[in-house]
């Protein structure tokens, strides 16, 4: 890696200039090393049940009359403490995000490339299953995914499988852009003569579409990628928040923001609120750092 | 130069169904449409000769290059490389041993190297794809140095340093972009080149090195051109024989000197006639009628009859074969009837 | 070259530059030439040389960053360089002319040939409809559309690529322009319908005593459309004079080496296959322009002023040649 050449390369130098790219990249690196470094920043392990003290549960944050600083953002119900709950909370979406935003990616490309490579039958068939997709909106795709997985599957398995049908549903409802952005640029890349190099030289076509052509289609995909975490992350918020994401006992940003929306209008704000600023300075900063990316990629896709 | 046809095309033709989808046809009461790129072209390319196959735009000299590479495969006809038949779309094993002893070079320089790839490995591909077969069939290991300094000797060849292995297309105009096209179609060491227009997208002066660089290659390598052109110029410069192709059909084919000196059918008349007149010596040409008529639906009898001064009824309405007059054939009732 | 009737177009010291953030890259560095009327000026150069960029400037449409840096580019003796948008764009459309290389897009695919022919004139000459369609009927004539009645009211996609282009002449000529500027206008065209767009331009050039620029790469359409040619290397004039002059009698070396480079066809079999003049390099990028002469490091005959100092265009016989070969010696010709 040269970091020279990288740092004079022109999109280092869009980046240096944009403010809007400088604060968001700031802003999800906080975001990120947050979650990341949870176990050793958070006062507190609030998935530990036994480090619960129901005693200190709705004490307010620290700086209003009745707080203590040893709960910075005051504690809900249980008497977890807001801010341990927001980092772990914020682990759980991120996770869940980027797992699904790669499952989603890995299985969009490679059906997009099949399709415009291979065309006939096969690019008629994945694409027409793509429509009919798209005619229904992600969410409930990923409602329909889940409540099919809970019944199917036994119900005393439901905690431990909850979060990776979690991220097969997110995922699953979010894989046809992928598919039509690849296989849209597949279809320009097969016609240019490289490829048609590539098979005079006698490279069976499996070869040719993962060595010659997915390196050149892959552009796109990345400003794809970079916003679909934001979508990703709202989603598993958003069936969090319906009750059923993640499980109750390892609760994500979503479901905190569902907890403490019972006990908003009697007075404890603080439960729903602060959860509710991180999500959304979270998924703020992930759209900013991908819609500078993508005009930062335009001028030379063009 | 020893006369035995390396390359033997016989009444070669390849269609591309263009119908409109299949709905659209029922409910306009419309018929399947076919687009004969190729119909029916014959002709031979000898061992160590350059033949040119020269034509304008539509005419089907690209579309024979890539039957011949195997790109497409043909509606009908059969195509000979060494005597051994590669037209069979049923005998794919075989016809890839023979296959490789032909290479491809391509038109666009921008779009024939893959922008993603170093030089280096756009180089060496033939190499790693032979030898992976061959060791799959108890041949020996594909060894990194030595496909390094095959790599090396190949860019040396055309005119590169070794040093540009390591650099990425982009970094290289199009005169040196077609270079190392070159180097990766010798790097399998073939004794066939198809070259689709080589040299007709760049500049003048970058043209004459590659052409004189390939003529040099040639005769060092002992290699064998199918060379397709538009320009006249150009081919008049390479060719040791010459085809003339219009709306698919092969209409003349000759020594290039003979060509040039005598043209026999109308069209190559009418195109050489075209040809700008760098030598300012006043050449009146005589005006050129109409335009190069649909590919979808040609005219009957001889394709160019609309167009040409001589046409009467016979060429209206019956098509005209290729007759030989020793080195040179032409398919033109007017010069079998000895009225031109 | 004597007192020549009033020049249409004079282009005086033009230099245009881009800055980028790697430093300002010139792209024409001070050329001059003018066009008489009736006259076909052809600007010939390889890519890179600056031609195309020359046609954009004086047509007016330099896209940013580039810009004019310097220089004079007068229309029929009045400054256009330096014109406020709305006054450009009235002078672009009445009094100069476009032809561009590709007639697909060059003409509106929604409109018929014949919307669009008369909303041109309509713009640019008060006239009312029906004598707009008359003019416009009598332009496709003229431009060699057989039967214009029948054609005027199709659509662009139902011509050739030939007749494409001839309606894309038509419509540069209708607001009667002093001036035209065709870029590479048969360069997407067959070689036979190059033949009949080359003999249409110079006819109209002649009938309607309208200047034409004809920027292109191509030799050998300069030899048969253009009265003179002026040959461009890395942004600056290497050599301008009569086409026959330059063409039969190179002064230039870049020029000399250009002619002999190109395929010519000869009957005789002996010169057949001899190799082409070759000239070794490449032209440079605009980041990297030798001092001097531009053209020294690829020139067999260059010395040291050549390294040093840049010539400028001075007058050797009947071509203003920029080359320091000609400044050792007398005037005389090659």
């Amino acid at each position: 890696m040269n970091f020279r050449r990288i740092w004079n390369s022109d999109l280092a130098y869009s980046f240096r200039r944009s403010p809007v790219a400088i604060t968001a990249a700031v802003l999800t690196v906080i975001c990120v090393g947050g979650a990341l470094l949870a176990p050793w920043l958070a006062p507190q392990n609030p998935f530990d049940a036994a480090s619960l003290d129901l005693d200190k549960a709705f004490a307010p944050p620290a700086w209003v009359a009745e707080g203590a600083t040893e709960y910075p953002l005051g504690t809900d119900d249980q008497g977890r403490d807001i801010l341990s709950t927001i980092l772990y909370g914020a682990r759980i979406s991120l996770g869940v995000g980027v797992a699904a935003v790669l499952f989603a990616l890995v299985l969009g490309v490679t059906l997009g490339l099949l399709s415009g490579y291979l065309g006939g039958r096969l690019d008629a068939v994945i694409m027409r299953i793509a429509d009919v997709q798209l005619s229904f909106p992600a969410i409930l795709i990923a409602l329909l995914v889940d409540g099919v997985a809970r019944v199917a599957l036994p119900a005393n398995s439901h905690d431990e499988i909850a979060i990776p049908v979690l991220i097969f549903a997110i995922g699953i409802s979010g894989w046809v852009q992928y598919a039509r952005t690849v296989r849209g640029s597949t279809l320009v890349e097969k016609n240019k003569e490289y490829v048609q190099a590539a098979r005079v030289i006698g490279r069976p076509p499996f070869a040719i579409m993962l060595r010659h052509v997915l390196p050149n289609v892959m552009g796109p995909v990345l400003v794809i990628a970079t916003i679909h975490i934001a979508t990703a992350i709202i989603t598993e918020a958003t069936l969090s928040f319906l009750g059923v994401g993640v499980p109750p006992t390892k609760p994500s940003l979503g479901t905190l923001i569902r907890i403490g929306n019972e006990f908003l209008l009697s007075g404890e704000w603080w439960i729903t609120v602060f959860p509710g600023v991180a999500l959304v300075l979270l998924v703020l900063a992930v759209n900013l750092l991908g819609d500078w990316l993508r005009d930062a990629l335009n001028p030379r896709l063009r | 130069m020893t006369n035995a046809p390396l390359l033997r095309l016989e009444d070669v033709g390849r269609a591309f169904d263009v119908s409109r989808p299949w709905l659209n046809r029922v409910l306009e009461g419309a018929s399947r449409q076919l687009l004969h790129a190729v119909d029916g072209v014959t002709f031979e390319v000898r061992k160590g000769e350059t033949f040119a196959l020269v034509g304008e735009s539509g005419c089907g000299k690209s579309t024979i290059a890539r039957l011949i590479v195997g790109l497409y495969a043909p509606s009908r006809g059969r195509i000979e490389f060494d005597g051994v038949e590669i037209s069979d779309p049923q005998a794919k094993s075989a016809t890839a041993k023979i296959r490789r002893r032909m290479q491809m070079i391509f038109q666009d320089p921008y779009a024939s190297l893959n922008p993603r790839w170093r030089v280096r490995d756009i180089v060496a591909e033939p190499i790693r794809v032979h030898k992976e077969r061959a060791r799959r069939v108890g041949g020996l290991a594909a060894d990194g140095t030595q496909i390094a300094v095959r790599v090396a000797e190949l860019l040396r060849q055309v005119g590169l340093a070794p040093e540009d292995g390591e650099k990425y297309p982009h970094e290289f105009s199009g005169g040196q972009r077609q270079r190392i096209s070159i180097a990766r179609a010798l790097s399998g060491s073939p004794e066939f080149l198809v070259c689709d227009e080589p040299t007709s997208a760049l500049d003048v002066s970058v043209q004459a090195q590659i052409l004189n660089l390939m003529s040099e290659l040639q005769s060092r390598l002992g290699l064998t051109y199918l060379f397709i052109s538009h320009n006249l110029a150009v081919v008049s410069h390479v060719a040791d024989r010459i085809g003339v192709m219009y709306l698919g059909r092969l209409v003349e084919i000759a020594d290039a000197e003979e060509l040039f000196a005598r043209p026999r059918h109308p069209y190559t008349r009418m195109l050489l006639d075209a040809v700008p007149d760098l030598e300012m010596s006043g050449r009146q040409r005589t005006p050129v009628a109409g335009e190069v008529p649909n590919p979808l639906s040609p005219p009957a009898g001889c394709a160019f009859h609309p167009r040409c001064p001589h046409a009467n009824d016979r060429c209206r309405s019956e098509r005209p074969n290729l007759i030989w007059h020793g080195e040179t054939a032409s398919a033109c009732h007017a010069v079998e009837e000895n009225r031109i | 070259m004597g007192a020549a009737p009033a020049m249409i177009l004079e282009v005086k010291n033009l230099k245009i530059e881009f800055p980028t953030r790697h430093g300002t890259l010139v792209a024409v560095d001070g050329i001059s030439f003018s066009i008489a009327p009736g006259e076909v000026l052809g600007v010939v150069g390889e890519s890179g040389a600056g031609k195309s960029l020359t046609g954009t400037a004086v047509i007016g449409l330099l896209e940013p960053p580039g810009r004019i840096a310097a220089g004079e580019i007068l229309l029929e003796g009045e400054r256009i360089d330096n014109l406020p948008h709305e006054a450009l764009r009235r002078v672009r459309g009445r009094r100069i002319g476009a032809i561009f290389q590709d007639p697909l897009t060059s003409l509106n695919p929604l409109y018929t040939v014949g919307e669009q022919l008369v909303e041109t004139i309509r713009t640019h000459l008060n006239v009312g409809a029906a004598e707009a369609r008359h003019r416009a009927l009598a332009l496709l004539r003229e431009v060699g559309i057989q039967a214009p009645e029948a054609r005027i009211d199709h659509y662009p996609h139902q011509f050739s690529g030939g007749m494409r282009q001839r309606v894309v002449i038509a419509l540069a000529l209708c607001a009667e322009p002093r001036l035209i500027i065709a870029d590479e206008p048969t360069t997407a065209l067959d070689v036979s319908i190059q033949a009949q767009i080359i003999q249409l331009l110079k006819k109209l050039a002649r009938e309607h005593g309208t200047a034409v620029m004809l920027i292109t790469h191509d030799m050998g359409v300069i030899a048969e459309t253009a009265d003179r040619v002026a040959v461009l290397y890395a942004g600056r004039i290497a050599e301008i004079g009569p086409v026959r002059e330059v063409i039969r009698a190179a002064r230039h070396p870049y020029t000399a080496g250009l002619m002999g480079s190109i395929p010519k066809i000869r009957v005789a079999s002996a010169r057949m296959h001899a190799p082409l003049v070759q000239i070794d390099g490449a032209m440079p990028r605009l980041n990297a322009i030798p001092t001097g002469c531009a053209f020294h490091p690829r020139c067999g005959k260059s010395f040291e002023r050549c390294r040093t100092e840049r010539p400028e265009p001075r007058p050797v016989g009947s071509n203003l040649t920029a080359c320091w070969l000609y400044d050792e010696r007398t005037a005389a010709p090659a």
